[in-house]
């Protein structure tokens, strides 16, 4: 084999100037280049997969039992329901990457050995991972949103928000994903997280039904669970709310990923490094 | 860990060369024809990165990493001079890898001191990843990604300027032999097109350093010896390549310095022909055991001739064939000479084999 001439260093290698122990965007758009070559080959199943779930479920809750409901806080049960799947929907986009596909790269493909020689750092590779998840499900979650639109509530300004909404959500549950899926010791106790942890946290959500109707300690469970803010700040943006009430989850949100990125950065880097 | 700027003294029973200094001196000096006693941990930097005059590309100071009660790598001292391919050989188990690991800061020393490329491991580590190239023992190409897309993907982690990034990827292709099929996915190579792959992916910001751990390991021969004139086609770059291996013949033939890691430490370390001459002499000759012989006894008789023997499967080696006396060649024969290796040295040295 040969090799080209006056490649012998003439060219230095691009160095990181940054002093050493900095927290870099530059690795971040390595890791997000990465998952944009791979989602440019696997967009259809993906997407498919995002936005028919939720839509179907909004279908066949919202018209089927909305003819037994009716109205809720005097809104139109699809209506209540569509804004509340929104919820649903990032969770499931945005977890199950984290726990499944995290899983693989690090455990069967070996991914993250070959990105952590190069310049990147754990909390990088965490955060890179947890922002790409949080893009798709941030968009993805917007789905239900226009399908109840469709079916007549009321479009609003703030409904722009909802991608803001969406997105941060994401970006927690992807970070407690990828925090899961390095705490579990076998891709099979991952059972154990999905019908113990991502069931709950939909079902107590005030997704499908307003969490008063629920019994006092499960109301006070839902107001920690992070995706029953969620709920209700896109609830806010379609049927209006006050700014205190929102800055209130939305800071009930940001303390949920300060606390789950140090989980995440923290788990990982014990698995990843020896 | 350890402080910058600070280094520790060798502790004892560990000098760090024959005269106890550790700086670049006067280490030049002839191999001496002596025993396996003399060699043991050489660290310092030595005749031929005094002669260049440069920093070592890799420098390890009493580096030491416990897995639990298990040691891996125990008191390791090393220099790897740059611009030279450095062949680190040992059996499995012996710590080839997880001293790779820890030029990346992958895995975290227990004590000891390391740099990479004049920049403090584990400290400044990202600093030493940006300029130096990894290639893994385990495959871990994107299956879904085309071989073109899987080097586009390193562009972006090694912080390869936009402006060059097509042109190193096209590089790349071209030095792996695959730039007549880059949208080729990569689950549709074979196994040498993939190593191959693998292999320029970390090259793609032209490294100063490369770190290949068992480059050929599960390769057939053939793809082998392909791998070899790419390995050799770096070091006319200039770069500096430090390989793990656990084939004698890679070593011998690829290395310009090997060292010979047993047990977490590196037993001795020099030029291959040099080790060679000085541990097993320039001719082995092989002698057959037939069933029934007295294999010990046969055995007993060299050692009382001054001479090493060791058993080859079916035969058994004596190092330094030409150094047969008459009274012991009369009782011997003569068995088929070969050539001594570092296997014949490996083996003196420590009474392990390596493969």
């Amino acid at each position: 084999m040969s090799v080209d001439t006056g490649t012998a260093g003439g060219a230095a290698a691009p160095a990181a100037h940054a002093p050493p122990g900095r927290f870099e965007l530059a690795p971040i758009a390595g890791v997000l280049a990465r998952e944009w070559a791979l989602y440019r080959r696997s967009w259809k199943p993906t997407t498919f997969a995002a936005v028919v779930e939720p839509i179907l479920m909004l279908l066949a809750f919202g018209v089927g039992l909305g003819s037994l409901v009716g109205a809720i806080r005097g809104y139109d049960y699809i209506h209540f329901l569509g804004t509340g799947i929104v919820a649903t929907s990032v969770l499931f986009t945005s977890m199950f990457p984290g726990l499944i596909d995290t899983y693989v790269r690090r455990v069967f493909q070996h991914t993250y050995d070959g990105m952590l020689a190069a310049p990147v750092d754990v909390r990088e590779l965490v955060t890179g991972e947890a922002s790409w998840i949080a893009c798709k499900s941030g968009v993805y979650g917007c789905a239900p949103l226009l399908v109840a639109i469709g079916f007549g509530l009321p479009a609003s300004w703030a409904m722009l928000l909802v991608p803001v909404i969406t997105f941060v959500t994401g970006f927690g549950f992807a970070l407690t994903g990828i925090w899961m899926s390095a705490a579990v010791p076998s891709i099979k106790t991952m059972d154990y997280i999905i019908s113990g942890v991502i069931t709950p946290l939909f079902l107590i959500a005030g997704t499908f039904f307003p969490i008063e109707t629920l019994p006092p300690w499960a109301q006070v469970a839902a107001k920690i669970n992070p995706l029953y803010h969620c709920v209700e700040l896109v609830r806010g943006t379609a049927f209006g709310t006050d700014v205190a009430t929102a800055a209130g989850h939305f800071a009930a949100l940001a303390a949920f990923i300060v606390v789950v990125w140090c989980l995440a950065v923290f788990q990982m880097r014990r698995k990843l490094i020896d | 860990m350890s402080l910058p700027g600070h280094r520790p003294s060798p502790g004892p029973g560990e000098p760090s060369g024959p005269d106890g200094s550790d700086g670049p001196s006067d280490r030049s000096q002839p191999v001496r024809a002596t025993g396996p006693d003399v060699e043991r941990a050489v660290g310092a930097p030595s005749a031929d990165g005094a002669e260049t005059g440069t920093a070592p590309a890799i420098r390890l100071r009493n580096v030491v990493k416990r897995f639990g009660s298990f040691t891996a790598v125990d008191g390791l001292n090393l220099d790897v001079p740059a611009g030279t391919v450095f062949g680190l050989l040992g059996p499995n188990g012996a710590g080839k890898s997880t001293t790779m690991k820890m030029l990346t800061a992958q895995s975290r020393a227990d004590s000891g001191e390391i740099t990479v490329l004049d920049h403090p491991v584990p400290r400044a580590s990202k600093l030493a990843r940006a300029e130096m190239g990894v290639v893994p023992q385990h495959d871990n190409l994107d299956e879904e990604l085309t071989v073109r897309e899987n080097l586009e993907v390193f562009t972006h982690l090694y912080r390869v300027p936009r402006a060059r990034r097509a042109e190193a990827v096209e590089r790349a292709l071209h030095l792996a032999h695959l730039a007549d099929r880059p949208d080729l996915r990569a689950d549709k190579l074979s196994g040498g097109m993939r190593r191959r792959l693998l292999i320029v992916r970390g090259l793609v910001h032209r490294p100063r350093l490369v770190l290949l751990d068992e480059p050929t390991v599960g390769l057939d021969p053939q793809v082998r010896q392909e791998l070899w004139g790419l390995i050799t086609a770096l070091r006319a770059e200039g770069v500096t390549v430090l390989m793990s291996t656990h084939y004698i013949e890679e070593a011998e033939r690829l290395a310009d310095v090997v060292a010979l890691m047993a047990k977490g430490r590196v037993v001795t370390r020099g030029v291959p022909a040099e080790l060679i001459a000085r541990y097993a002499g320039s001719t082995v000759e092989e002698f057959p055991l037939e069933p029934g012989s007295r294999a010990d006894e046969i055995e007993a008789r060299i050692a009382a001739a001054g001479l090493t023997a060791r058993r080859t499967g079916a035969t058994l080696s004596v190092l330094r064939a030409d150094e047969i006396p008459d009274s012991l060649r009369d009782s011997l024969g003569r068995g088929s000479a070969r050539a001594g290796n570092l296997e014949d040295v490996f083996v003196t040295l420590t009474g392990e084999r390596v493969e």
